[in-house]
């Protein structure tokens, strides 16, 4: 087999994967009559024509970049984690009650410690399915899942409760918020006229540590090494299910850490659907950015760009914005299914072998 | 008394989702096959149910044909979801668990869109009126408890011995748990493994998409996004609850349904118990189920989550 052959075959495949994705979300779009060129057209390229549009993409990107991360954490350490959703929410809670505790503190203080606050509170809500993985065996899949419903109920449970702005009691409009955030949380917006705050540094400089986490200690590598076999890693005499426990636990501080700089770059508040389908979002951005740091900051670029393009697809061409969550979908299954092919070196074969057979004859007729 | 009589006669309907889908995973998970994306299947079946009632008689009179025509609609739309998650998992053998989070996405995110488009917003149809047993239904106590709800509701509960009888006493029912216990002995005496799962996600998706109906045409009588609220979910975790049993699996999902009634009779009669703990309330109970049935695990079905390549060894 030529090097020629195996970089076009693997190349066609992905072009392949993507022209079936499109094609799966087009046969949707086509069913409520939608222009399917068109709107993809202004889901892929419409954000990109304006400044305003462009933070918005990043501002997005934040919290997928972060949350990605922790999930390719886990991923890598044989563990799928389902519950950044949930995570998140959690997170949001612990840094509105440092927030609201003191709010007094100074910026230098307040921030580390209301973002430390996020992390632990969303990486407790991720050691418990790690911990019922590891000592109960209870799929993590629905621990998880289950865990987010939890959270959305306790989310929902302090905004209307112990965290419910008081002028919302003296108004009596009753919508579960909490009061504005004291100031010193505040991220600084760095852009004038968009919300593009300075937690796109935070999230790049995670990013960095994630890497060298997992790729420069040995704590980092034996992670792995639980992810890839977690059989030879026990017989190598790594504790697998202690790296596991730890695992879910960092994903879900970083989690938490993305709601802490969702609320304190761009709500200012906690208020109802912050979260917004951003933990699953983070799923298909850690599996479309090969579970690596280099590969999630451009994917997350990429579903921002869907998320605020599927919002616009509603005003411009009436596709409601829910078409993003059917496309991450198809992503998803597209994913799983190519990376099975690319990893198949007998059906490699079996093409290299047709293609062979068929230059050969065109050598024949030729001669 | 009537406290008790409320309860359960409440219990029993709310029940029959979570059965009819259960039963659909555990033909699922029988063949070896782990399909979470029950959920995305349960918001299609439950979208398109109520469509076609919603879309024909719009207004106007409905007929009992529009309920079957949407129930119908959902199995098929659900059987094809089925089968594309086994050209996923099956013919790619991509991994079962990740690739379930991507149909639940995506049948969520098609059931929402197409709902956008077609509904708009929130609209009731008069859905499938209760079918009282002539008779039976006066007897005291029995009668609302048993015999005052919907057809579907009896028949789903005869359809709990319909499918152990598939499972354990048909030709079908063995070579579903052979390539779901064993699927290289399976393959050595001539089943096609592929082709029983295959049929198995068929059936399972369609009995996922008559669930999420019964949710939208007899249960809720609309539609909405949070309709399902991890019904589908719950669905799988019942069947690890089961023991891959039916008769085991029915039992679980009255537990659940009767929990959850209960609830609701709580919040009836005026204790003071903030809400959002009560809605909780089912998804701690699935975490708990899950942590103490753990040596469950050891009854299910060996080869639950492995790919079967009919070209390697071992």
């Amino acid at each position: 087999m030529t090097k020629q052959f195996r970089i076009i075959y693997k190349v066609s495949i992905i072009i392949l994967a993507i022209l079936a994705a499109m094609l799966i979300g087009a046969i949707i779009l086509w069913a409520i009559g939608a222009d399917v060129l068109k709107t993809y057209g202004v889901i892929l390229f419409e954000p990109l024509k304006s400044t305003l549009q462009l933070s918005e993409v990043l501002l997005r990107a934040i919290p997928l970049t972060i949350i990605a991360l922790g999930i390719s954490v886990a991923y890598r350490s044989g563990i799928i984690n389902i519950g950044a959703e949930g995570q998140m929410a959690m997170g949001i809670l612990g840094t509105t009650a440092i927030a609201l505790l003191f709010p007094d503190l100074p910026r230098a203080v307040l921030i580390p410690m209301a973002v430390l606050s996020g992390a632990v509170c969303g990486a407790f809500w991720g050691f418990i399915p790690g911990i019922l993985k590891a000592k109960l065996q209870v799929s993590e899949l629905l621990s998880t899942v289950m865990l987010n419903y939890i959270a959305a109920q306790f989310y929902t449970f302090f905004l209307r409760g112990p965290m419910l702005d008081p002028a919302e009691i003296t108004m009596g409009s009753g919508t579960p918020q909490s009061m504005r955030l004291s100031k010193n949380l505040w991220l600084d917006r760095f852009l004038p006229g968009t919300r593009l705050h300075t937690g796109i540094f935070f999230a790049l400089i995670l990013a960095l540590l994630i890497y060298l986490l997992l790729w420069k200690t040995s704590f980092g590598y034996k992670m792995r090494a639980a992810g890839a076999s977690s059989r030879a890693a026990r017989y190598g005499g790594i504790n697998v299910t202690w790296y596991l426990v730890i695992a879910m636990a960092i994903s879900g501080a970083f989690a938490g850490m993305a709601g802490a700089i969702e609320i304190a770059g761009v709500h200012r508040r906690a208020i109802e659907g912050i979260t917004g389908g951003y933990g699953f979002s983070g799923i298909v951005v850690a599996l479309f950015g090969g579970l690596h740091p280099a590969g999630i900051i451009p994917a997350s670029f990429f579903f921002g760009l869907l998320i605020v393009g599927a919002d616009m697809t509603q005003r411009m061409v009436g596709v409601p914005a829910n078409m993003v969550n059917v496309l991450q979908g198809i992503i998803i299954l597209v994913i799983v299914a190519t990376k099975m092919i690319l990893a198949d070196p007998y059906l490699m074969e079996k093409v290299w072998r047709k293609y062979q057979k068929r230059t050969h004859r065109l050598k024949e007729v030729q001669a | 008394m009537n406290f008790i009589v409320n309860i359960l006669s409440l219990g029993i309907p709310f029940s029959v989702a979570l059965l009819i889908a259960s039963l659909g995973e555990m033909f699922n998970q029988r063949a070896g096959i782990f399909n979470l994306g029950c959920e995305g299947i349960m918001a299609m079946g439950a979208f398109l149910g109520m469509l076609v009632p919603y879309s024909i008689a719009q207004g106007g009179p409905t007929s009992g044909i529009y309920n079957i025509l949407g129930l119908v609609l959902a199995m098929v739309v659900g059987a094809l979801f089925g089968l594309l998650f086994g050209f996923v998992v099956v013919t790619f053998r991509a991994p079962q668990g990740i690739a379930g989070i991507g149909l639940q996405m995506f049948g969520v995110g098609t059931a929402g869109t197409l709902f956008r488009h077609f509904v708009g917003g929130t609209q009731s149809i008069p859905g499938i009126d209760n079918l009282p047993i002539p008779g039976l239904s006066k007897i005291p106590l029995l009668g609302p408890i048993f015999f005052s709800h919907n057809l579907l509701v009896y028949l789903a509960f005869l359809f709990v011995p319909v499918a152990w009888y598939i499972l354990f006493k048909t030709p079908w029912g063995l070579k579903v748990r052979a390539v779901g216990t064993n699927p290289r002995a399976a393959d050595s005496i001539g089943i096609q493994v592929n082709k029983v799962r295959f049929q198995a996600l068929a059936v399972g998706g369609a009995l996922a998409g008559l669930a999420g109906a019964y949710l939208s045409l007899a249960q809720a009588k609309m539609f909405s996004d949070e309709i399902i609220a991890g019904r589908g979910f719950i669905a799988v975790a019942l069947v690890y609850f089961g023991h891959w049993h039916p008769v085991k699996i029915m039992a679980g999902a009255l537990l659940f349904s009767l929990a959850q009634s209960l609830q609701l009779a709580i919040q009836g009669q005026g204790i003071n118990f903030p809400y959002e703990f009560a809605v909780m309330l089912p998804y701690v109970m699935v975490i708990l189920v899950l942590a103490f049935s753990r040596e469950s695990q050891l009854l299910g079905p060996t080869a639950l989550g492995q790919p079967f390549n009919r070209e390697k060894r071992t």
